[in-house]
Order: structure tokens, then sequence, then C-alpha cells
């Protein structure tokens, strides 16, 4: 029941802000973080009384909590809830980054405060159930519809850039980008369906029924086209750089807390669904294609690292290095081997962190320039007090300098992919030159060279100073012990690695250089 | 008298439109003829449940009662009466008589509910030209206005053209088979095979019931007919005329099942396609909310053409879902256009800019056509996503993967229109001219129509297990 309720405060949450705007600006505020504080309360608890490294050990079941009840019998749909270390992992992360959306935006949002409210929280809701579900449909249903505040979200509370119209077209282009890929993925899980239907007579979503049915009755052809169809929603969503158009846009113009979710824990549910669904249910249709998801890594590290070095506005910048990071989780997530998909939670986690930290920075720069244009900035390491450092200590995560979260996370996909695929990891470590010249650049044209004034700007007030610090403290906790997170999310990292392998044996010899 | 108990929601509208024609004749009294109206429509509806007793029923060689009658009449009746409450707030200003429009959309709906019931190409044209004739005159009924009346005129001399098709459709078939109800004439098509005039015949009779549904390339009166006529009126175009249309052809095909003949389903297949495809393309830059969901309404019904060329597995089962979800999110869309235009003070407010900023003044009817919108986009949470679920479903069954393909494009593109009406109500307004709805708009019956549709809307989009339990109910029998 508990996870019933882990998706329901945040909605329950976002319709009282809603309601409370009435009674004044502030209320909102309160019950957002109230309600995002409970939700992360919550998760703590469940993560502090269950134990996630012993499931695999069991065999029996691979879910620590779970919950069903019927939805609509017709097609055998229901509401079917199940959390293991991998989606623990991810709602505690969603709840942590819904505190600092709620947060970052007390004062940068205010108008429809709790309009506002409302569609932040119902994205953190929805996002949970996309963490939550195993059933098909269900985990379609919050996939699409998380979509719908994000896009008021962008739409409503955005930055217009230069050409006045670009806020609703971001979030129009985002918003389509998604639902049409998301729609093929509804076409695929249909094809799923049935398949199962013939093989079986019955209709079922539920995901142990189609594993089944998708490792036993599927052509490897038909396997293929369905892969295809999870594969490039997911694509879409993470993004992988064919697919990646809406994300630099759609971050530009979002508001701060937008960028933090859309970072944080959107593009987190595509490489989730990738671990969850794309490769447990197409093992072999996913191993053929491991060269293509290779190589797609390989050109979004490089592409989006290239295209960060060429930017002005920081908040593009940031969004296109979050295109290269993803490159590195793509290439975690097909090599297959347990090492690197644990490297992929650590480094999703690091992603989120530093990539919202980074986010939050600029929107606090732009508080206070009212621009994020870098060519305006230059000499402000002298001129506000406190962000600077802050700022320093996120950029060097982001590099991935040893001590932060994201170097376990890159180290560990890296030398867990090195066994399989050495040359793909030659070629993607030279990602990190390039992650280091953008991440200096930054640093030097935002904060150092000359001053373009000299008048000092406000410095961090307190609320700032608590949420960067946490941030910065979560940071360099993972990067120095991560050992907990990788401990929970072991068991349900090593099913995934034994649903490739099964398979692996045969088609591998081939493809190794 | 079990035929007679059968037919009884039919004898009860026409009983009240009978009885609306008299009272208006003894004494002009506005409320009075709503209220009326309401009723008989209401004791019509209750009157289903006697006629879903006897069913499934032939009455005479011309009609019969069955699951499908009695669902098509269930939802023609639901879209009458929501047509009937908020033509009452839009009228309330018009000049001249007012009264005679609930007499037109009584005969127009009598008409629906008889073609939902025809088994027989006679009473399929009576009742098709009962349904239609109100029309002209409900089209045109602000015929001060220069685009109503020529909205009613245009679809008037179309419609004619259409029925002239397909009386000679009809005309074809009879002179080739020798018959004229639904099932002597699918056994005779399927016993004659390939034949020049059969195929001519029911190529006519598809054109005279396309242009009613307005498939492409029949559809070029939609979008001038939805924007002119006044709000009232193109709601119940939109919504129970396509009902009725639909359900017959769905009768048609399905008792004929010869014409699951290679060339002729070709046919219906590529018409569903560019159907979706030009619905949703033309869409795309329209100005005027009425004008749009016109070209929106002529890409549902691609989408609904989908599960007719299948015809097989859920294809029936996915009709009656889709057009439930259609009926529901049409009525509470034009609903709203309804009630910001009334009272009636000259065009109705369609163009898009009218809903610039449309939340901030009023956020329940913005909540509303925000639902619609996202409904018709099929967005999960709304009904419109079971809908769009089941058309995606079906096509998959069948293994169409044009039409999954073309289904999947459409949606894409439809969102991009969709989007556009959705942030244009959110956009702050910049001090146009405008037009607003009455203060007390929820107070009044149309704003409590349009609030339970949305709500109606969204707890099937929720929960659609009764919904799917109903619909199969009535495909069963």
């Amino acid at each position: 029941m508990i996870l019933v309720w882990l998706i329901l405060i945040p909605f329950i949450g976002g319709l009282l802000c809603w309601q409370a705007e009435r009674f004044g600006e502030q209320p909102p505020r309160w019950i957002a973080l109230g309600t995002m504080l409970l939700e992360l309360a919550l998760v703590l608890g469940v993560w502090w009384h269950g134990d996630y490294g012993l499931n695999a050990a069991q065999g029996a079941s691979d879910w620590v909590l779970e919950w069903r009840a019927a939805w609509i019998p017709r097609f055998g749909i229901e509401v079917h809830l199940a959390l293991d270390g991998l989606s623990l992992i991810m709602i505690a992360l969603t709840g942590l980054l819904g505190v600092l959306a709620v947060v970052c935006s007390w004062h940068e949002i205010s108008r429809r405060i709790g309009f506002f409210h409302l569609n932040l929280l119902w994205i953190l809701g929805g996002v949970v159930g996309v963490f939550l579900a195993i059933d098909l449909f269900l985990f379609f249903f919050f996939w699409e519809m998380m979509l719908v505040p994000m896009y008021f979200l962008i739409a409503l509370w955005g930055h217009s850039g230069s050409t006045g119209n670009t806020r609703i077209q971001a979030a129009t282009k985002f918003f389509i980008y998604t639902q049409a890929s998301g729609l093929l993925m509804l076409v695929a899980i249909l094809g799923l369906v049935f398949a199962h239907h013939a093989a079986t007579g019955e209709y079922s979503f539920s995901y142990e029924a189609l594993r089944h049915t998708a490792q036993n009755e599927l052509s490897p052809q038909m396997a293929w086209w369905l892969m295809l169809g999870f594969f490039i929603a997911f694509a879409v969503k993470m993004p992988v750089v064919p697919l990646h158009g809406w994300l630099p846009d759609a971050h530009a113009q979002a508001p701060t807390a937008g960028s933090v979710d859309l970072a944080g824990i959107l593009l987190k549910t595509a490489a989730y669904g990738m671990l969850r669904f794309a490769l447990p249910l197409f093992p072999e249709a996913s191993q053929a294609f491991a060269p293509v998801a290779m190589g797609l890594g390989i050109l979004g590290i490089f592409y989006g690292a290239i295209l960060a070095c060429g930017q002005h506005d920081l908040k593009r910048l940031v969004a296109y290095s979050s295109i290269s990071h993803m490159g590195f989780v793509l290439i975690g997530i097909y090599s297959g081997t347990e090492l690197a998909l644990q490297g992929v939670v650590v480094l999703m986690v690091a992603h989120a962190f530093s990539a919202s930290g980074l986010f939050i920075i600029s929107g606090q720069l732009y508080e206070r320039l009212h621009t994020r244009d870098m060519r305006l900035m230059g000499g402000l390491w002298g001129r506000i007090k406190g962000l600077p450092g802050i700022a320093l200590c996120f950029v060097a995560a982001s590099m991935g300098i040893p001590g932060t979260a994201n170097f376990v996370g890159e180290f560990l996909v890296l030398f867990g992919t090195f066994d399989t695929w050495p040359w793909v990891v030659v070629v993607a470590s030279g990602g990190f030159v390039l992650a280091a010249i953008y991440s200096l650049f930054i640093m030097q044209r935002v904060y150092f060279g000359p001053a373009k004034e000299d008048t000092p700007l406000g410095g961090l007030d307190g609320r700032e100073i608590v949420m960067m610090l946490g941030l910065l403290a979560l940071v360099l906790w993972v990067g120095l012990y991560p050992g907990p997170l990788l401990h929970t999310s072991e068991a349900a990292m090593q099913n995934v690695e034994r649903i490739m392998t099964l398979e692996e044996t045969p088609a591998m010899p081939e493809e190794t250089p | 008298m079990t035929s007679l108990l059968a037919l009884s929601p039919l004898i009860l509208v026409c009983a009240t439109a009978i009885v609306v024609m008299l009272t208006i004749a003894w004494r002009r009294c506005y409320d009075l003829t709503a209220t009326l109206t309401v009723i008989g429509l209401n004791l019509a509806l209750a009157a289903q449940l006697l006629a879903w007793w006897q069913a499934p029923l032939d009455v005479t060689l011309l009609m019969t009662v069955d699951g499908l009658s009695i669902f098509g009449g269930v939802l023609i009746l639901v879209a009458t009466l929501a047509c009937a409450t908020l033509g009452h707030a839009y009228l309330e200003g018009a000049r001249g008589p007012r009264e005679e429009y609930y007499l037109l959309l009584l005969c127009a709906a009598a008409g629906g509910i008889a073609l939902v019931s025809s088994r027989h190409l006679a009473s399929l044209f009576f009742s098709l030209e009962l349904l239609s004739m109100p029309l002209y005159g409900m089209l045109a009924y602000t015929y001060r206005e220069r685009g109503a009346l020529e909205a009613g005129v245009k679809y008037m001399v179309l419609s004619a053209a259409a029925s002239a098709f397909l009386l000679f459709g009809m005309a074809l078939l009879y002179a080739r088979t020798g018959h004229l109800d639904f099932a002597g004439l699918g056994e005779a098509l399927a016993s004659a095979g390939s034949d020049g005039w059969l195929l001519a015949g029911m190529g006519m009779m598809l054109i005279g019931l396309g242009f009613k549904l307005s498939i492409v390339p029949f559809h070029l009166w939609t979008p001038d007919v939805y924007e002119g006529s006044p709000a009232p009126a193109a709601t119940f175009l939109a919504s129970a005329s396509k009902v009725a249309v639909l359900i017959v052809l769905l009768r048609l095909l399905q008792s004929a099942p010869a014409t699951q003949d290679a060339w002729f389903h070709s046919l219906l297949a590529v018409l569903a396609f560019v159907t979706m495809l030009a619905g949703n393309l033309l869409a795309l830059m329209q100005q005027d909310l009425k004008r749009l969901l016109g070209y929106s309404s002529i890409a549902h019904f691609g989408y609904l053409l989908v599960a007719l060329v299948i015809n097989e597995g859920l294809a029936v089962e996915t009709a009656g879902i889709y057009l439930v979800t259609y009926v529901l999110t049409t009525l509470g869309a034009f609903g709203v256009v309804t009630l910001l235009s009334s009272p009636y003070g000259g065009a109705d407010a369609s163009r898009l800019h009218h809903y610039r900023g449309l939340f901030w003044r009023r956020p329940y009817l913005t909540a509303v056509l925000t639902v619609m919108m996202l409904s018709l986009a099929g967005i999960p949470l709304t009904a419109g996503f079971i809908g769009k679920f089941y058309i995606v479903a079906v096509g998959v069954e069948a293994s169409r993967w044009w039409l999954v393909g073309a289904v999947v494009a459409g949606s894409a593109i439809g969102l991009f229109y969709y989007l556009r009406v959705m942030v244009t109500l959110f956009l702050p307004e910049p001090g146009m001219q405008r037009r607003d709805a009455t203060t007390d708009w929820a107070q009044r019956a149309g704003g409590v129509v349009v609030l339970a549709l949305a709500a109606l809307v969204v707890l099937l989009g929720v929960y659609p297990a009764p919904m799917i339990d109903w619909v199969r109910l009535m495909a069963a029998t």
C-alpha cells in the first residue's frame, strides 16, 4: 500500500497547492515543500527497512514490495506496482530533486504559484509512477501523463528567448518528440500483447507474462522491431543523438525547477526504461543491437561535448553536456556487465546531482544578472560571495574529478565495458578531454577574466547555501563512499546482467574485435 | 406490443416533437418549450431501457432493435440533450422565433434514432433525410449572420448532391440484386462476385455516406459549415449526426461481409489513411477554433475508419469505444465554445484570439476545454486516450502497419494544434476585444452539462472498465 501512497502523495499535494493559492503566496510553497519532504521521508523509510542486496540470492522474487489491483479486466490490465533496488534509488532521487525543485523556485516563480506547484508535483508523481509501474499499460500511462505538466511548466513559466515566442515552441517540440515516440512504444507494447494473446489466448500487460512471451514466442525479426519501438521511445527521452533535438531548447527555455526535473529525473526515466524493459524483454535483440547502441553512445559523447564547447548560453551548455553524459550511460547499459550497470546507476545519480547543481547555479546567476549569456558575464568571482566556489565544485563534479560521484560512475562504466568492448572504451575516454574543456570554459567565461562591472551582486542567502551545500555533500558522499548505493542496486543489476548474458555466449565472439 | 416497446424511444421523441409543435402553435413560451423538449428526451433515454429488454428484435422489414441501435440511440439522445441544454442559454439573446430550434432538434434526433436501427435501404434513406433536413434549418438558424446562412445553404446543396449519389448507388444495387434489405443485399453481394455495376453502386453509396462523415475527399464542406453555423447546431452536427451515420455504415459493412471485397476494402483503407493525414495537416494552421475542431473531426473519423476497415476481432468494440469518447469530448469542446458565445449576439466567439488568457478569467471553464483538447489528442488521464489505445490495438492486432503508422503520424501532427489551442488559453491576455461567458455560467444548465462532461471524460480515462463493459454488452447482442 505504501507504493500507492508514494504515487498519490505528490498528486494530492499538487491539488492542495493549487487550492491553497487563494490563501496567499506562501502556502502553496510550504505545502509543496512539505509534500516532497514527506515523499522523501517515506522513501528513506522504505530504504531503511528493506534489504536490497539479498534478493538475487533468494532467487524467488525480484521485488521487495509489490502491490496489485485489477484495473481494466478486459485486457488483463492491472495496477501493478513493484519496487526493487533500482526503482528505490530512482524514487529517492525523485524525492530529493523534488525538494530541490521546490526550494530553488522559491523566489523565481511569482505568478500563479499554486498552478506552478500543481504542475511540478504532478510531474514528480508521474515520474514516481513510471519508476514503480511494472504493468506495461500502467507504465505507458504514467510515461505519457508526466509530459503534460512538464509542457505547461515550460510553456507558461519558461524564459522566452530572443524571438519572443520560443518557450512555447520549445515546449511544443518537447511534447511532440516525446509523445510521438511514446506512441511507437505503445505500438510495440501492443505487438507484444497480441503475440502473447496468440500464444496463450488471453490478454495481459503484466511484465512477467510478457517477458516470458517475448523470450519464447517471438520470431527474431519481430523481437527486433518491437525492441526498436521501445528503444526509440527511450532514446528520445534520454536523449540519444539523432533524436535529441528537443533537449537544448527545452532546457534553455524551462524555468530552473523545470530544468532540474528534466535533467535530474525525466532523462533518467529513459535509462530506467531501458534497464527495466527494453533489455530484459528483448535480451537477444538488444545484444544484437548493442554495436549500434555503442556507436550512438560514442556519437552522443562527442557530439554533446563538442557542441557544449561552442555555446554562449549557460543552460544550453549544461544541456549539451547532459547529452554527452548520457552517452556514457547508454554505453554502460548496452555493455551488459554487472560492473558497468552498477556504474550506470551511480552515473545517473551523479549526473542528476551535478546537472541540477549547475542548472540551479544558472538560475541563481539569472536572478542576479538577468541573463544567461556567458559573453555578458565574466569576472564574477569577486562580485558574488560564495556562489563561484560552489560552482567550481559542481563543474569539477561534472568533469568527473576523482572524489566526486561522477568519477565513480564513469570509471565503473568504462571499467565494466573494457572487457568486452575495449575500443569503445578507448574512444569514449577521449570524451573526458572535451568534458574538461567545456567545464573549464564555464569557469573561465563566467567567473574569471575581466569584470564587466565592479558593483558587487547579492551573495547567497541561507536557503541557497543550505541547498547547494547539501547537494555538494551528496556528490562527495557518493563519490567517496558509494558502497550503500551500489549495495542497493546490486541485486537488480545482477538480474539484468543475468538476463543479458544468457544469450550473450553465442552472440559475442563475432562482435568482439 | 413488444415491437412498440422496442421502438418506444423513437416514438417518444416523435411524440415530443408533435407536442412541442402544438405548444408553439398554442402559445410561444421559450422556457416551456425547452423544458418539454428536455423532458421528452429524458423519457426517451429511459425508454432505451425498455427497448433493451426487447432486444434483439426485428420490427417490420425496415427496422431492427439490437445492441448496436440502442448504443447509437443512447449516444444520440445524450448528444441531443446536451445540444438542447446548450442551445437554451445560447438562444436567449436571439431575436425572432427561438422555439422552433427545439422542434428541429427533436426531428433530427428522431431521424438519427431511426437511422441507427434501420436494416433496409428505404428506411436508411428516409431517416438519413429526416436527420439532414432539420439540420439545414438549424445550421442557418441565426440567418442574420452571413456565416450561418452560408453554412446552411452550403450544407443543403452539398447534402442534396450526396443524397443523389446515395440514391443512385441504391438503385444500382437494387437493379443488380433485387434486394433492399441489408441482409438480403449482403447475401446477394456475396454470391454475385465481382461485378462492375455492384462496385459502382457501393462506391456511390460510400460517397453519399462519406459526405455525411466528412471523409476526405468529401470533406470540403466541414470547416466552413462548422465555422459559420451557430455553436449548438454545429455541436449536433459534429456529434449526433455523425454517430448515427457511422453506426449505419458499420451495420452495412457488417451485414454485407462480401463488401470485404479486396478492391472495396483497399479503397476504404486508402480513404482512412488519407483522411487521417489530411484532416490533421489541414488543421495545423487554423486560426478559428470551430474550424479547427472541424478538421480535427475529419481526422477522428479517419481513425474510426481504421476500425471499420479492419472489421474483425476488436473492431466493433473499438468503434463503439471510440464513438463514446469522441462524442463526450466533442460535446465538451463545442460546449465551451457555446458557453462563451452565449447569449447569442453576433458571430460566435470562435477565433482563437478570443480565447487568449481565458484561464486567468475563467479557470474552470478553461480546465474543461483543456481536458477536452487533451482528450482529443489522446493523452492519458482522459477518455480520448482509451479510444486512441483501442485504435492502435485494433491496427496492431490485424497487423495493418500502414494504418497504424498513419494513426501514429496523425496523432503526432494533431498534438501540434491541440497544444496551440491549449497554450493560447493560458497566455497572458493582451487586452484585445474578447467575448466572455456570463459570470454565473457554472450554475446554469449549460455550465453544469459541460462540467459533467469534463468529469466524465477524466473518470473514463482513469477507470474505463464500466465503459468497456457497456460497449461489449451492446456489441454482443
